[in-house]
């Protein structure tokens, strides 16, 4: 009697977990299927090649490295403010604050990532970029830099968060062996600690750039709709998530090759994401054999 | 491409009608039956459709059939007879004409709205006055895709800075005709600009930008004044710049255009058909705007009302006298 009412819960347990693997397959599998059809049309070498992504116009071009470029370009400001910022908060709150603050300031931090990503995107079109444009003149109403920077501080508590726990990680004895030696509050953090914590600490960015790249609310609100091959944070620039939702909310009729280009451009959004997490899977391995 | 829009604007035309549909009450003759086939240009349907689903709600069993073939291809149809109403969004040409007289169609023709096109820039913007034709061409055609992208490609003293710029997205009518009027053909332009079917994001990227350009509907720039400044149009008679009565004077050129349907007078015999132009021309000042166009002024209407009185007068007196005449009843102007 036991044995089957185990049983029972071990196959719907199973199944909970079939259901979510099977799902994933089935994004890959539609993915597959329909960008196939679209490089039957479309060589793969002008989709990564041309400097042009223009499939609803007249002149077609299928070159998908400026939507890459906006993508990465948003995606990298997003890190520059959160890295640094979510880094120091990380030490601030392990090693400086008191307990107590500790335990109030990180759920708070933790709010910031509840945020609904269309107010955030609101908040960088109509607060953010105005202000930046009284320090930048030259800086167009939709850009890559005010979008950018509002989803770094949407992640940074992603990073502070888990390089927190990190830091919290390390091996007692390393710390008391770098105060031991003379060291600094300063110097043991960011000379062991932070090194030590490296495996975790890195895991917490890729996870936030993960995140970042996939984003589409702010940029679709605050960076523009316009695909353009160029780093330059001032001008307006089109991710591939705003790309995909500019033709899913529009009137391209379904199956045609302008309506396959989100696959296309969906597929290319999964390589990016799934490349960086195999990064993120291999240096984990790397590091923590170097340090424990 | 065109295929996509229809089905934009018939789902508008649907929200439109679905929004007041109980506003009307010209059933007076109380309910009709028959047909009306009409057919033509694109950018005249929204108006057509729009009037059409809201004769709909007054006059049920009344079945309006609003094709798309273009102004050309309606006047074809049109000139063999095939359908009553031919929608155009440009006058009848000689060529069209013969037609029509070729096979004894005699009609008449009815303004119902104009359509505008606004070019705008930022309000920083200090350097431009205004635009010629020429200069829009060069800088929206094809071609200038990833060549044309400086101010001052366009006119040396203008700045050396990079030129940002917007317009609605491709499935929009008022893309097709920007096309149309500035490149020479219509669905041909650059592609690299922010391109939205949402006027608010164009507003939003042209008012937050010095370097900024774009266009869309002149009767969207109206509410939005204060945000954006309007720049005239040189077409070789020196700027103009839009407004009711460039537009209406037909001086604001090629950026704007009177809108018309044109009506067969075997048509007109018919009750049905009468009650849908009463109609049309009754509710075209509201419906013209809720599709994105300018009315014409309200004495016009009345004039166009009148207009096609006379030329209910006149069939029905030819149809008394001898069946059908052999003239077409072209009456011009206004």
């Amino acid at each position: 009697m036991k044995s089957i009412k185990e049983k029972i819960i071990e196959s719907i347990l199973f199944t909970c977990a079939l259901i979510t693997v099977l799902t994933t397959l089935g994004i890959i599998w539609v993915l597959l299927s329909q960008s196939y059809s679209f490089f039957s049309e479309v060589s793969i070498s002008e989709f990564l090649t041309d400097k042009e992504w223009t499939p609803l116009f007249s002149q077609k071009h299928f070159g998908i490295m400026p939507l890459v470029t906006g993508t990465l370009l948003t995606t990298f400001i997003a890190i520059c403010v959160a890295l640094p910022m979510g880094l120091t908060i990380a030490v601030y709150l392990n090693e400086y604050a008191p307990k107590g603050i500790r335990k109030t300031v990180k759920p708070i931090l933790e709010i910031l990532a509840a945020v609904p990503t269309v107010v955030y995107g609101f908040f960088a079109l109509v607060v953010v970029t105005p202000f930046l444009q009284s320090i930048i003149p030259g800086l167009s109403g939709f850009n890559a830099l005010s979008p950018g920077i509002v989803m770094g501080i949407m992640i940074i508590p992603f990073i502070s968060s888990l390089s927190e726990d990190a830091l919290a990680a390390v091996p007692k004895t390393l710390r008391e062996a770098s105060y031991g030696m003379g060291a600094t509050k300063l110097q043991t953090s960011f000379k062991v600690l932070i090194p030590a914590a490296s495996s975790g600490i890195i895991a917490s960015v890729i996870l936030a750039l993960a995140r970042a790249i996939g984003e589409t609310m702010i940029v679709a609100i605050a960076a523009g709709q316009q695909p353009r091959l160029t780093f330059d944070p001032t001008v307006p620039v089109e991710t591939i998530t705003t790309y995909i939702v500019q033709v899913s909310m529009g009137d391209v009729p379904h199956g045609s090759l302008e309506y396959k280009t989100i696959f296309a451009a969906g597929i290319t959004l999964f390589a990016l994401t799934f490349l960086l997490n195999n990064i993120s899977f291999w240096i984990n391995k790397r590091y923590q054999q170097k340090y424990e | 491409m065109k295929k996509i829009y229809y089905v934009f604007a018939a789902c508008s035309a649907l929200l439109i009608s679905s929004c007041g549909g109980n506003d009307t009450e010209t059933s007076a003759e109380g309910q009709l039956e028959g047909s009306i086939q009409i057919d033509g240009s694109s950018t005249v349907y929204p108006v057509t459709e729009a009037v059409a689903e809201e004769f709909r709600a007054v006059q049920p069993k009344i079945k309006v059939t609003v094709g798309v073939s273009g102004t050309g291809g309606g006047f074809k149809k049109f000139s063999r007879g095939e359908t009553d109403i031919s929608d155009a969004s440009r006058p009848i040409k000689d060529k069209e004409i013969k037609a029509c007289e070729e096979n004894d169609i005699s009609y008449v023709e009815l303004s119902v709205a104009y359509d505008g096109l606004a070019v705008l820039v930022n309000p920083q913007n200090d350097w431009v006055d205004h635009f010629t034709v020429e200069e829009l061409k060069k800088l929206w055609e094809p071609s200038a895709q990833g060549k044309i992208l400086k101010w001052n490609q366009i006119r040396a003293e203008w700045p050396d800075e990079e030129i940002h710029l917007f317009g609605p997205g491709v499935a929009s009518g008022t893309y097709d005709y920007f096309t149309e009027a500035i490149v020479g053909e219509s669905g041909a332009s650059r592609g690299d600009f922010t391109a939205s079917e949402d006027d608010n994001v164009l507003v939003q990227g042209i008012s937050g930008d010095k370097y900024a350009l774009g266009f869309f509907g002149l009767a969207y720039y109206e509410e939005n004044k204060d945000k954006l400044t309007l720049v005239g149009v040189d077409n070789g008679n020196g700027a103009v710049s839009p407004s009711l009565s460039t537009v209406k004077d037909g001086s604001y050129a090629p950026l704007s255009r009177p809108l018309f349907i044109y009506l067969n007078s075997t048509a007109a015999v018919r009750e049905e058909v009468q009650s849908f132009i009463t109609f049309y021309i009754e509710n075209a000042p509201e419906l013209s705007t809720e599709v994105g166009y300018i009315p014409l002024p309200s004495d016009e209407y009345a004039k166009q009302m009148a207009k096609f009185e006379a030329f209910l007068n006149t069939v029905s007196k030819e149809t008394e006298e001898n069946g059908s005449s052999d003239e077409p009843v072209s009456e011009e102007g206004e």
